[in-house]
């Protein structure tokens, strides 16, 4: 069996993954969307999120999406020097976005916001915590391929797996975009 | 350390007590049986490691046939109770009757049928499309072993104690929560889904790219045999529906784990989404068991006639219909929660009109024996047991979805009997006429059609006894899921003949187990020597049965014997599910150290097995 | 002892039409039924082997006759579909019942595990026993305390979900006096089995004097009492003071949910 073949195979395998993933994704923005008028007495997304924050984690998970892309770039020129540095700036990145996140997390914790407070909190820390653990799997992931890219070189073998962490990527720089439309600017409107 | 696991959770009821005993003696008889005849390692690196298809598939058979027996046992004590115990003293509590029919909804529909389903797609498909394996052989060894754990989930609490869920098998909330539900019984229904689900949305996806990218060269769509056809819709059903169940699971779990307040009454939490959520799974669900039996009744009824099938364009373009429709139905499950007159209306015009397409099918299967040459061979009789049967409960469904009838047969045993006929005459006909049909390829021998016949006339008798009352009892006004009723009603008449129904069901149950071993015994003098005894067409008859591991030596459509890699076996998927058994069961009893454990070991399986490059070993045909 | 075939035993105004409408639809859905259930045991005997008839192994379809069966199927399913869409409204349990008689409004509370009925107006309340004038538009407000149940008097007309913090509505009319059968039909928990009342449609004058004797015998309501557990209870009144004591309920649990 060749390895373009199975490249092929693995690669719709992948893409119907990410369709299921979205759907589920799917379940959760469509809770957000019933939930989030339920506050239950308790604070709503105006009073709760600020926007130019969320504005600057955003702009950092797009460059990270162009960054993986460069890398990309530098696996089919078959530099494995640049590629291993440009995973390295999205993983950096990547890593950043979470550590906002996560301090955005804490903070409305430490404000009685948690998810115990109402049905709208609930949603909205399980579509977003959703998403970061995503970002913390693609991290991971992405860890463990500048190893092995260090170890064993930009094989086919590699390469293949590369597409689709690279995939699996922007997929998560779509998801945001759609979250950070729906519960950060929608919250504003 | 152990969270709520306690020694007074431990199991002290009689049954459950018993149900330890005998797994314990068995385990150990087995156990004795494998070392004296040293076969600890063949079990290990043939079986349970192995990446074949074709024996994971008969490992689904078996494990869905013992989850088969488990269902049937609590079907038995459920009819037991209503036919015979009721209004006595000796009967089951009220809690423990509710347990046993929700573990008797999740064991039948997700372990049995999709068990059984997945066990004859993995064998048959691979074969039927000229391939020598599926998409990605680990990842179905994964799915089979995910599989497994959540059945054994659905047992557990009979050796560790707690209870089961008793909240029905869609565990709707308020029920289900912690405030109506505080025990373990809930997550355990939880978790077994969950699992299990995730190795069905895997496999779904693994079935699904192997039958889109690995036909044979030449075999196109429009060429693929019915069962693929339908095999395909199936799985774009759990790709699709499947991620639904996923997260409807998780955000139940995290109302009852961390107090978020999803389906909770209380702080703006919405019960009837989730309603809305599983039935958007739970609708398209049923579907996915039924799709692939009308491939197989197809194929069936064009051997047994000597015909090719009838319409079959019609019978694609209806599969994909029923399909797609499936999928925008999912209210007619409740009419009676207080929806608009046009939203009931248009849920239920909807819902009739999947029975054109389903007509259809059923016409072009039944237009194909015209000018034939029929003969009866066994699966034949269990595709003219499936007409008999589908017809009413076709009949039944559609009255159920008028919206105003619903209202009164909604949750009624008229109901009950409806998807019973659904279940068991469709589905499940169907997988017993694919087993006997393609029973000879799978194991080398033929089974004896005498029996066959006998278990066939038992089942649709019983068939008939058991869910008739059932039809007549719920224009009585008789709800579903009473563990007493009033007597003076009359009904204990009609389960008595019900219940005599689930006897004669039995006994042809009882008569397909004498059909295996009659025809273990005598499977030297029964081979199957040419490889097609129905004279069948189709891929998986020109290989010889059982076929060789690589199914093939020349994939059809190619004309040169070359040399190609085949999976070696991998213990990973094993340990995978072991770890995700652990999460769950750390989640179950609070035991966040295990879940923490389970995590991590599981990550670093995946990533093992991910960067393993020799996971292939190279066959050359001389 | 003998057999009710309940849902052929109509007694009311709705489910006398749900009857009527269940014996349409079966004779419609027969149409297409019967003929595929002969054509199957026609075929399979005509066509078996060893009789050896005509033998077509090539035919592999036929338009027009696909066609037919197809415009046939649809046919069936247009007028099923035309009745299930007229009577979603005309039927509909949120739409009341037009009559000369004035309707009477009666609170449904499913608590765990029996039924409490409120009559705002007359300031009584039953458990596990509902008694209502014939001939005469009931308005059912439904909630629940407990557990999501589903209200239902077969004779008299369908059912509807008692869900918490929320409010569902029906309607029904007995056309006749009796002692109808009404209980739960959605699992609710262990004292489920035990959701079961009389529904007692009687002359006006014998509903004004059980009302009276209720008003006169009766124990005031305790509601936290009455809402605790308890499986099997027997008919009982009480006397309600409290005269929002259905909205309070229905607003314990937040915001309400009004279905629409």
């Amino acid at each position: 069996m060749s390895h373009t073949e199975t490249h092929e195979r693995s690669l719709l395998g992948f893409w119907i993954y990410l369709m299921t993933d979205l759907l589920s994704f799917g379940v959760l923005f469509a809770t957000y969307a019933v939930l989030s008028p339920n506050t239950a007495g308790g604070p709503n997304a105006k009073e709760l999120f600020s926007l130019p924050f969320v504005l600057i984690e955003t702009l950092i998970l797009l460059t990270s999406s162009f960054t993986v892309g460069l890398a990309m770039l530098a696996v089919f020129k078959q530099a494995k020097q640049q590629a291993l540095i440009w995973f390295g700036v999205t993983f950096l990145l990547g890593l950043t976005f979470l550590g906002m996140e996560l301090y955005e997390f804490n903070n409305l914790i430490a404000e009685g916001a948690s998810w115990e407070r109402s049905a709208f909190l609930s949603s909205f820390f399980t579509l977003v915590g959703t998403h970061g653990l995503h970002i913390s799997v693609g991290l991971l992931w992405m860890a463990v391929s500048m190893v092995m890219i260090w170890k064993r070189g930009l094989t086919p073998f590699i390469n293949s797996k590369l597409t689709r962490l690279a995939l699996f990527w922007h997929f998560l720089d779509i998801v945001w975009i759609f979250i950070f439309t729906i519960v950060y600017l929608l919250s504003y409107v | 350390m152990f969270g709520r696991l306690s020694l007074e959770a431990l199991p002290h009821e009689w049954y459950t007590l018993g149900a330890v005993v005998s797994l314990g003696l068995g385990g150990l008889v087995a156990a004795i049986f494998l070392s004296k005849k040293k076969l600890w390692g063949w079990l290990w690196n043939e079986w349970l490691t192995s990446t074949d298809p074709k024996k994971i598939g008969i490992m689904y058979i078996i494990v869905a046939l013992l989850m088969l027996f488990r269902g049937f046992l609590d079907a038995a004590m459920l009819w037991f109770q209503q036919a015979v115990l009721n209004g006595t003293s000796y009967g089951l509590s009220a809690d423990h009757f509710q347990e046993i029919f929700t573990a008797h909804g999740v064991i039948m529909v997700i372990f049995v049928t999709m068990g059984l389903m997945f066990g004859l797609m993995n064998y048959i498909i691979p074969l039927q499309i000229g391939a020598r394996d599926v998409a990605f052989p680990f990842i179905n060894s994964l799915s089979f072993w995910l599989y497994v754990a959540g059945a054994i989930f659905l047992n557990l609490f009979f050796v560790l104690g707690g209870d089961f869920s008793s909240a029905g098998w869609l565990a709707y909330p308020p029920l289900s929560g912690l405030e109506y539900s505080p025990g373990v019984g809930v997550d355990y229904w939880i978790w077994s889904l969950q699992i299990s689900g995730l190795g069905t949305l895997l496999g779904g996806i693994n079935i699904l790219v192997t039958i889109l990218k690995m036909r044979a060269p030449g075999m196109t769509l429009m060429k693929m045999p019915m069962f693929t056809w339908a095999t395909l819709c199936s799985m774009v059903l759990i790709v699709s529906t499947f991620p639904l169940l996923t997260a409807t699971l998780v955000l139940l779990s995290l109302d009852r784990l961390i107090g978020t307040h999803f389906f909770t009454s209380t702080m703006g939490g919405n019960p009837m989404m989730y309603v809305n959520l599983i039935w958007m799974w739970g609708h398209p669900e049923v579907y996915i068991i039924m799709i692939p039996s009308f491939g197989i009744f197809a194929q069936v009824v064009s051997t047994f006639s000597r015909k090719k099938l009838f319409g079959y364009s019609w019978t694609v373009a209806s599969l994909i219909a029923v399909t797609l429709l499936s999928m925008l139905v999912w209210l007619h499950h409740f009419f009676t929660m207080g929806a608009g007159a046009n939203v009931n209306a248009f849920f239920g015009i909807m819902t009739m009109i999947i029975a054109i397409p389903t007509g259809i099918i059923v016409f072009n299967s039944i237009m194909t024996m015209y000018q034939g040459r029929i003969t009866f061979g066994t699966p034949m009789l269990w595709f003219l047991g499936f007409v008999s049967t589908f017809s009413f409960g076709g009949m039944a469904g559609v009255m159920l979805s008028v919206p105003a009838i619903d209202f009164q047969v909604h949750n009624s045993l008229f109901l009950v009997a409806h998807f019973h006929t659904m279940a068991i005459g469709g589905a499940l006909f169907g997988i017993f006429a694919g087993f006997s049909f393609w029973f000879s390829k799978i194991t080398g021998f033929k089974l004896n059609e005498k029996i066959g016949k006998a278990a066939f006339w038992c089942w649709i008798v019983g068939f008939f006894v058991s869910f008739v009352p059932l039809y007549v009892l719920g224009f009585m006004g008789a709800t579903r899921r009473l563990d007493q009723y009033d007597p003076s009603t009359g009904w204990q008449s009609l389960f008595i003949i019900s219940f005599v129904g689930l006897l004669i069901i039995a006994t042809g149950a009882f008569l397909q187990v004498l059909q295996l071993i009659h025809g273990f015994l005598k499977r030297n003098e029964n081979k199957d020597l040419t490889g097609n005894p129905w004279e069948a067409e189709g891929l998986e008859w020109s290989t010889s049965s059982p076929p060789p591991d690589y199914n093939f030596a020349v994939i059809p459509g190619t004309n040169k014997i070359e040399e190609f890699h085949m999976p070696k076996n991998t213990p990973i998927g094993i340990y995978v599910s072991g770890f995700v058994f652990l999460v769950g069961f750390g989640a179950v009893w609070h035991i966040y150290w295990l879940t923490a454990l389970g995590i991590i070991g599981a990550i670093i399986c995946v990533i093992i097995r991910a960067l393993d490059e020799d996971t292939e070993y190279k066959v050359i045909l001389k | 002892m003998k057999l009710n075939f309940e849902l052929f035993n109509p007694k009311g105004f709705i489910s006398e039409q749900q009857t009527d409408l269940i014996i349409t639809v079966v004779a419609l859905l027969l149409i297409a039924v019967i003929p595929a259930l002969v054509l199957t045991f026609t075929f399979a005997w005509k066509y078996r082997a060893s009789k050896q008839s005509k033998f077509t192994p090539n035919v592999s379809g036929n338009t027009k006759l696909q066609l037919g069966w197809l415009g046939f199927l649809i046919l069936i399913i247009i007028s099923v579909g035309t009745l299930a869409f007229k009577n979603s409204h005309a039927l509909d349990p949120r739409k009341p019942i037009q009559s000369e008689k004035q309707a009477i409004t009666i609170q449904v509370v499913a608590l765990e595990w029996k039924w409490l009925f409120i009559y705002p107006n007359s300031s009584i309340a039953s458990v596990n026993f509902l008694q209502f004038p014939e001939d005469t538009p009931i308005n059912l407000e439904i909630t629940a305390d407990a557990p999501m149940n589903s209200f239902l008097i077969p004779q008299l007309g369908g059912q509807m979900y008692a869900m918490n913090g929320m409010k569902t509505s029906l309607h029904i009319m007995a056309n006749e006096v009796g002692d109808y059968r009404g209980f739960s039909s959605n699992i609710s928990g262990e004292g489920f089995s035990g959701m079961k009342f009389t529904a007692r449609a009687s002359s006006d004058r014998d509903f004004n004097a059980w009302v009276e004797t209720a008003r006169i015998s009766s124990g005031s309501l305790n509601y936290n009492e009455l809402a605790k557990p308890s499986k099997n209870n027997l008919p009982t009144t009480y006397l309600v003071a409290q005269t929002d004591l259905f909205d309070s309920i229905v607003m314990k649990y937040g915001e309400p949910i009004h279905v629409r």
